[in-house]
């Protein structure tokens, strides 16, 4: 079973993940975007660890809320709302339950990217961060380690897409050969979560 | 008082002097009485393009009389922060609404649809007929 202290790593964890990834984010986001993913999804992280640090939620489904919020209210570009709406529709569907399984977070993280792919009109190899998201949720019915293969094996996919979402697909077919920054950060989130279960023995 | 009564209306875009600029533009072409309250959210709080929640919440709580505000937006980012605030639902004013409508035409003919008295469903079908505007 997981708890809320299991959730408040998994974000610390990610917080930790994005810090060192930042360069390499925004590195990516130069070649498509317009360089900032990195420095923003930092901002929001750390705004994250410090909101959760300061008064910790007592259930799963309250800190993935609380965390959702600090990344709408602070990270400033499109990652801000979509990983905001991904965390708080997750917590959401987990409900104020005070431990909760695998597959209880399996399937609420289904709901998650499902409202992902709702409020930014994306879908499956539009070159997003859903092309992380998608596979790993459904993956995650197996395993942390499957939802993390299938995470990076998602982002890398992206690199031969075309975009035809957000600021890269006004590049067209020059998006194509550049890894999605937001399908990466999707990955290092899933990374981070079963790098969270490794850490705690593997037993949930 | 009358001022009260009338519809506020937001403007989001990712840089604030853009914002500014079409606040002060749409204000410029509805004048000719009392003017509905216009508020500009541009950028981040510490100038920066980007979009800030905490910007949008104050202009929006700023313009609201209690008969509707009007949210208009320019792309990526200010598009999905106000949708996901709207999905929260106690971030913006009861009566608070995203509109359709091309941010500079639109800024445009809900701050005169505003302006003369309109409600908020008159001032979102006048920003969004700004669609219809074709110039070629």
């Amino acid at each position: 079973m997981l708890d809320a202290d299991f959730f408040h790593r998994w974000m610390t964890r990610t917080a930790a993940s994005v810090d060192r990834e930042a360069a390499h984010l925004t590195e990516l986001d130069s070649a498509i975007g317009d360089a900032d993913h990195g420095s923003n999804l930092q901002r929001g992280f750390t705004a994250v660890s410090a909101a959760l640090d300061k008064e910790p939620p007592q259930t799963p489904g309250a800190v993935l809320m609380l965390a959702g919020r600090q990344l709408i209210s602070t990270v400033g570009g499109a990652s801000g709302p979509l990983y905001g709406t991904l965390l708080r529709r997750t917590g959401k569907e987990l409900g104020d339950a005070p431990t909760v399984t695998v597959e209880e977070l399996a399937r609420a993280l289904g709901a998650g990217v499902a409202a992902v792919a709702q409020l930014g009109g994306a879908q499956a190899g539009d070159k997003t961060m859903l092309d992380a998201l998608l596979p790993a949720a459904e993956a995650l019915g197996t395993s942390f380690e499957a939802a993390r293969d299938a995470a990076r094996a998602g982002a890398l996919a992206t690199v031969p897409m075309q975009a035809r979402k957000g600021r890269a697909s006004y590049l067209g077919e020059r998006s194509i050969g550049h890894q999605d920054p937001g399908a990466t950060s999707a990955a290092l989130l899933i990374a981070a979560l079963a790098a969270t279960d490794g850490a705690t023995g593997g037993d949930a | 008082m009358s001022a009260d009564k009338q519809v506020g209306i937001v403007l989001v875009s990712h840089s604030g002097p853009v914002a500014e600029a079409v606040a002060a533009l749409a204000r410029g072409l509805a004048a000719g009485g009392a003017t509905a309250p216009v508020a500009a959210a541009g950028g981040t709080p510490a100038g920066g393009l980007g979009t800030s929640a905490e910007l949008i919440a104050e202009a929006a709580r700023s313009v609201d009389g209690g008969v509707g505000v009007a949210v208009l937006v320019d792309l990526g980012s200010a598009v999905l922060t106000v949708k996901a605030m709207l999905a929260e639902g106690d971030e913006l004013p009861d009566g608070a609404k995203l509109v359709d409508a091309p941010f500079v035409e639109g800024a445009v003919a809900a701050v005169v649809t505003a302006s003369a008295g309109g409600d908020l469903a008159a001032v979102a079908a006048a920003a969004s007929e700004a669609y219809d505007y074709r110039k070629v």
